[in-house]
């Protein structure tokens, strides 16, 4: 026991000590990596390489032939595949920016104002941290229909921008910010709204961006709202078109480097801004327990 | 060109004062209260009332009291001899081993130094924003039912099976496969908390410990490391609970058909999509979701006794 010597956390080299974990977490990397890189080389296989007796994991003579085929697809049936791809960055636009927007804003008022019912909105929203969507599909199918948002672009945008765990992480970190700060622009005049620009939001950036990655992914990646509440074909969104090529092209094991070209297509834009931000994410998250 | 920018000028004034005279609370929590309430509170509100009608879509509801839920616990053979044993099954294996392999990993990770671990936490949090369906192409491939499939060329080759396992439309493997994509997802949000939670524990709390005397790694994680990320430890706990759940639609897109294979499948998300959009039982698929809900309720609420702070 005399060689115990406490838990580092955080060392800032390499040492031998260090080696029992990357002997597990190395071998645990490679396994949870596995299926993203298949389908990083799947994407890029020739037919020939695809349906090659024994399978090959890694490509050896890379094409852009699904991705040729995965717009020509789009095309025969009517949409191009830009009008896939606009309508997605459209609505995932907005839907980050209002989310980012309204999610801070309310943070803002749980954390550092006083109004009625605060505790209660507070506790209301750490309930619905559980909130699972798939569950309420239906009710929110009659919501949507009542409310004649069918068809338009805000049914794909506005019942996802209200993101409860969003809510939680920025107001979270909102209380770790001084108040000193505050009181001293409320002496100077400023109103909440200009003490909230100009004072609270540079502060709380990080936990913003963790929002916009959060909620990103939400809209990104949502299939619910273009398959059951719009029913205009031109106004459906990527993961839509891309969640449909099983049936457009016969199977799922015929159309797979299609199949393959599309899953990397979504999942690019996720993971490039997810590095970009990780650092912010990070920062927000040590202020994300629930006390 | 100052006549030119005049109008700008008005407007950034204008909109200057504006933001001089927006003080009062509301401002600032009504339009997240207001998405709030018309797409988690009212659906959840609608769910619990529909439950107790018979809703075809098409003619106005009928109240019939607790019917769905007596025919749910007592009629419904699918849902006691399958769904529910499913359900059970896939979240409590899914859900602690996933919990625990976050911890785990999280801890290793904070081990180590800042870029490997930057790298490694990237490559461990990417499955979770796959969401699922964007890579149902890849375990269609490595598990498909002919000889082209990865895992069947591979035991083929070794000798280990004599022909190809129908595993992605045969009961008896369709939920091991989930819950080997399950955990295969499971580093999400939660993770990166407990992540940023253990990096956060103050290092002089170790060396403290040390040198009053403790012995192990286990005595610091479980006197120093948990307590002191308990709120992490919570926060990844509430996370589980609903990406597991979240998750478990995968089984119909894994088989391709909705009721899975001799129900080996079925998770209660599908038995809602079952009987609410393949059915248009609304009234019914509604007592399911409202279960659903309950038991999420109720899951979360156990954790929150196991962490959370009690005083």
């Amino acid at each position: 026991m005399a060689k115990f010597s406490g838990m580092k956390i955080n060392p800032k080299g390499f040492h031998r000590s260090q080696l029992k974990f990357y002997l597990f977490l190395i071998p645990m990397a490679i396994f949870v990596a596995l299926p993203i890189i298949f389908i990083v080389n799947h994407a890029f296989k020739p037919a020939n390489e695809l349906f090659a007796y024994p399978p090959r994991f890694f490509v050896q003579s890379p094409t852009f032939e699904n991705f040729k085929d995965l717009v020509s697809i789009a095309s025969d049936s009517g949409i191009p595949f830009s009008r896939y791809l606009f309508n997605s960055v459209v609505v995932t636009g907005i839907g980050v920016f209002l989310s980012v927007i309204l999610t801070s804003m309310a943070a803002y008022a749980l954390s550092k104002l006083k109004f009625k019912g605060k505790k209660a909105l507070f506790e209301i929203n750490t309930l619905a941290l559980m909130f699972v969507p798939i569950a309420v599909t239906i009710p929110r199918y009659l919501t949507v229909t009542r409310l004649g948002l069918i068809d338009t672009y805000w049914v794909l945008i506005l019942p996802l921008i209200a993101m409860p765990v969003g809510l939680f992480l920025v107001k979270q970190f909102i209380d770790q910010t001084p108040n000193d700060l505050i009181e001293s622009a409320k002496i100077d005049g400023a109103s909440e709204m200009e003490i909230f620009i100009k004072i609270i939001v540079p502060i709380i950036a990080p936990a913003l961006a963790t929002v916009a990655i959060l909620s990103f992914q939400l809209i990104w990646n949502d299939l619910v709202g273009p398959n059951l509440f719009v029913n205009d074909e031109s106004m459906k969104t990527l993961s839509f078109y891309f969640s449909t090529l099983a049936s457009r092209t016969g199977n799922l094991v015929a159309g797979q480097g299609i199949m393959a070209a599309a899953s990397l297509i979504t999942f690019v834009p996720n993971i490039v801004i997810f590095i970009f931000l990780q650092n912010k994410v990070m920062n927000t998250m040590a202020h994300s327990g629930i006390k | 060109m100052s006549s030119v920018l005049a109008p700008f000028r008005k407007l950034r004034e204008w909109f200057g004062d504006l933001l001089k005279k927006i003080n009062h609370p509301a401002w600032f929590f009504t339009p997240y209260v207001l998405l709030f309430t018309v797409f988690i509170i009212i659906p959840v509100i609608i769910a619990v009332g529909l439950s107790f009608t018979y809703f075809n879509t098409i003619e106005t509801p009928v109240w019939v009291g607790l019917k769905n839920y007596i025919e749910l616990l007592t009629r419904d053979e699918i849902f006691m001899q399958y769904v529910l044993p499913n359900t059970v099954r896939f979240a409590f294996i899914v859900g602690p081993i996933g919990y625990f392999m976050s911890f785990l990993l999280a801890w290793m990770l904070s081990q180590v130094s800042h870029r490997p671990r930057t790298i490694l936490a990237i490559v461990l949090y990417s499955p979770s924003m796959t969401a699922g369906i964007a890579m149902t192409v890849v375990w269609t491939v490595v598990f498909s039912g002919d000889a082209t499939g990865y895992l069947n060329s591979m035991l083929l080759q070794m000798g280990w099976i004599q022909e190809p396992v129908q595993f992605l439309t045969s009961p008896d493997y369709l939920m091991t496969i989930m819950i080997v994509v399950g955990l295969w997802s499971s580093m999400g949000v939660g993770f990166l908390a407990m992540l940023a939670g253990i990096l956060n524990i103050d290092q002089s709390l170790y060396e403290a410990a040390y040198v009053d005397g403790m012995k192990n790694r286990w005595q610091e994680i479980f006197y120093i490391t948990i307590p002191s990320m308990k709120p992490q430890m919570l926060f990844g706990a509430v996370m589980a609970v609903v990406q597991t759940f979240t998750i478990g639609a995968i089984g119909v897109q894994l088989s391709g058909a909705n009721p899975t294979p001799q129900y080996a499948g079925q998770l209660l998300v599908n038995h809602i999509e079952d009987f609410g959009f393949i059915r248009y039982l609304m009234g019914y698929a509604s007592a399911v979701s409202v279960v659903l809900l309950l038991i999420i309720y109720g899951i979360s609420k156990i954790t929150w006794n196991l962490f959370g702070e009690r005083d």
